[in-house]
């Protein structure tokens, strides 16, 4: 069965690969098979179409962010016998360990400085980016719209969106790359620094601003992203509010001002939103461009290392900290709801 | 990630792009002409909007010059002086590619092997799921469909640990299977929700006709609703396809082994192993990149269609 689990060679993992569809397909058509015949009861259809969602969702979404929860309310400490004395274990004559609720993964987190450092970096990844990618791709929205090259310029904007994190991330290293002072630059921002007559400056390693360069490659891609719905949205306002203002004298700036920008504030309130939580939850540019060194990391990041990097004792922390990120995520969870709920009494 | 589409009431649709609306061309010139009143002033705002989409595209675009650069030429100059000194070579790309130098050959196919399966079974499993909310009656359907909504909005790092725990009891950690399974379970409840609402724009009569001729739910879903959703299905499958090859922290939690990594997982490593290697990192980051980059050229109109439909995920 090894093939099956590690499969090395190319046609192994293509196999592996249509087994699983393969797998996949014929246990769904059973299932519909099962239930397409006349007389059958509703609730056995409800069953066989909602069934396996159903299952997936408790079993790989809320009963782990439940066990999440739990995990953060727990640390790993020496396990006390009924004697009162540590319980060693027969085999290897090591103290065992047993799981104790505690509170101090959060203490940990809220307290120690490294922690309270990737907690203040996390509030300006999730205040600027979506500040800033928003702003841009409003005006640049703005700017190009209705104008002769506007389909190739959002094009050019957006690319950013369709390219992986990582890439982007290795886009940007080379961007910031540092070569000292007497040698030529390889880096485009340091070249620019020198041709100007300034010192190459290290941005990706020299605190405290380095977390706002990587913050600048996550607002790059982003922006496309807020171009493109805003664009959406600017052109969908009405013609006729646009004419009543025009009639009332308005043009230009003005125009945008009064008419344009509240006529699309919910769809900027989303593309505010949808931002902050995508970067939030934004790991892999800290962890391709720095690895959360030189006091870059972020929630998600941190995350990352404490539960998979630092053995058993950092997964109690690892769990307070996703815990974080998504009590941090629940407003905006209840206000789409709210606005779900709006649009469906609208129909 | 977001559910962006039913909040703003953007206009969406399955058949156009908002842009096209106004059909025909001559129509769109005349708009053109009245519109350049309400447009800023405009030599001025074309100057700003070029120089801007020019700084957009010049990191990828230095990027790109890089990758045909010969390693000499790289670590000695910029890739500025390429256009007066000119140097192509295509070896990076044979050296990344490769099996002796980086490898990446074997990287991109762990990439379409866990890709393909976690596109497919989440937007059938979905298509079902959608089916049934959008068109049987049972109760607690808004219930559970307000849940499966809200939970779109659970970050994934909060179910790692525990589904961690569950693979490696069930023996299937560090193989393609957690992957599948765990990208499969994060892509429904945005799939779901976008597919229903898809499904809710058929109109009521061409079900109801079919239920009158006596078709099943099944069959109403096989032969009714799904040719006429064939472009929602499109736009969303580019959504799932973008993530799950993008992806990086799935890949590395659950598919650890460097026989089993993707080529995220692949690059992002070289950038801290090998983070002076521009020959190689430059290259290999295309590599990676030329998928999403041609869905995204050939399937732009879809793309968009999906992303204002609420279809971005984090």
């Amino acid at each position: 069965m090894d093939w099956f689990l590690n499969p090395t060679s190319v046609s192994d993992k293509l196999i592996v690969m249509v087994i699983a569809i393969a797998l996949f397909v014929a246990i769904m058509g059973l299932i519909l098979w099962l239930i397409d015949r006349p007389n059958i009861p509703n609730w056995l259809v409800v069953v066989g179409f909602l069934g396996p969602v159903t299952i997936a969702l408790l079993v790989g979404l809320f009963y782990p962010a439940a066990g999440t929860v739990w995990r953060s309310f727990q640390i790993s400490q020496a396990a006390i016998g009924p004697d009162g004395k540590p319980v060693i274990n027969p085999n290897t004559g090591q103290k065992t360990s047993e799981l104790g609720f505690s509170l101090s993964n959060y203490q940990t987190v809220f307290t120690d400085q490294s922690f309270q450092k990737v907690l203040i970096n996390t509030v300006w990844w999730v205040v600027l980016v979506p500040v800033l990618a928003t702003g841009f791709g409003l005006i640049y929205a703005v700017l190009v719209d209705r104008t002769r090259g506007e389909k190739l310029a959002k094009a050019l904007v957006f690319l950013p969106m369709a390219i992986s994190m990582v890439g982007a991330s290795i886009i940007w290293k080379f961007m910031y790359e540092y070569r000292q002072a007497d040698v030529p630059q390889i880096g485009l921002l340091n070249q620019v620094l020198v041709w100007i007559g300034l010192d190459p400056y290290q941005f990706i390693i020299t605190e405290p601003w380095n977390t706002f360069f990587l913050i600048a490659v996550m607002i790059w891609i982003q922006a496309g992203f807020a171009m493109t719905v805003l664009s959406a949205a600017i052109k969908s306002v009405p013609d006729d509010i646009v004419e009543a203002a025009q009639i009332d004298g308005a043009t230009g700036f003005k125009l945008f001002r009064k008419v344009t920008v509240p006529t699309i504030r919910p769809a900027v309130v989303v593309v505010l939103t949808t931002i902050a939580m995508g970067s939030l939850k934004a790991f892999d540019i800290v962890r391709t461009m720095t690895g959360g060194n030189f006091g870059t990391s972020i929630v998600a990041n941190e995350f990352y290392t404490q539960s998979f990097r630092q053995g058993e004792g950092g997964k109690g922390i690892g769990a307070a900290l996703a815990v974080i990120l998504f009590i941090i995520i629940i407003p905006v969870i209840l206000y789409n709801v709210r606005q779900m709920r709006l649009s469906e009494e609208m129909r | 990630m977001s559910m962006s589409g039913s909040a703003v009431e953007l206009p969406i649709t399955t058949d156009s792009t908002p842009e096209e609306k106004p059909s025909s061309r001559q129509l769109k010139k005349q708009m053109r002409l009245q519109d350049a009143k309400t447009k800023l002033s405009s030599p001025w705002a074309s100057g700003i909007a070029i120089l801007l989409a020019i700084m957009w595209t010049i990191p990828t675009f230095g990027l790109f010059v890089t990758s045909f650069r010969p390693p000499a030429d790289i670590q000695s100059s910029g890739w500025w002086t390429f256009f007066t000194n000119p140097g192509i070579t295509f070896d990076n790309y044979k050296n990344a590619w490769s099996a002796n130098g980086g490898g990446l050959s074997a990287f991109f196919l762990n990439s379409f092997v866990i890709t393909l399966p976690a596109v497919i079974i989440p937007i059938s499993l979905a298509l079902l799921a959608a089916y049934a909310f959008a068109w049987i009656n049972f109760k607690g359907r808004n219930v559970l469909f307000v849940a499966i909504f809200a939970l779109q909005v659970v970050p994934i790092q909060v179910t790692l640990i525990p589904l961690q725990t569950i693979f490696v009891g069930a023996g299937l950690q560090n193989s393609f299977w957690p992957v599948w399974i765990s990208h499969t379970i994060f892509g429904l409840p945005l799939a779901i929700f976008l597919l229903h609402n898809f499904m809710k724009e058929v109109p009521a009569s061409i079900v109801e006709a079919a239920r009158v001729d006596g078709a099943g739910h099944v069959k109403i879903f096989f032969v009714v609703l799904l040719p006429l959703l064939v472009p929602a299905i499109a736009a969303f499958a580019i959504f799932q396809f973008l993530w799950v090859w993008n992806d990086l922290l799935v890949a590395i939690v659950f598919a650890p082994s460097p026989n089993l990594k993707p080529i995220t997982a692949a690059i992002a490593e070289l950038s801290g192993t090998r983070g002076n290697q521009w020959e190689l990192l430059s290259a290999g980051a295309f590599i990676a990149i030329v998928v999403p980059l041609a869905v995204f050229l050939g399937l732009q109109r879809y793309f968009v269609r999906g992303l204002l439909a609420g279809g971005v995920k984090g």
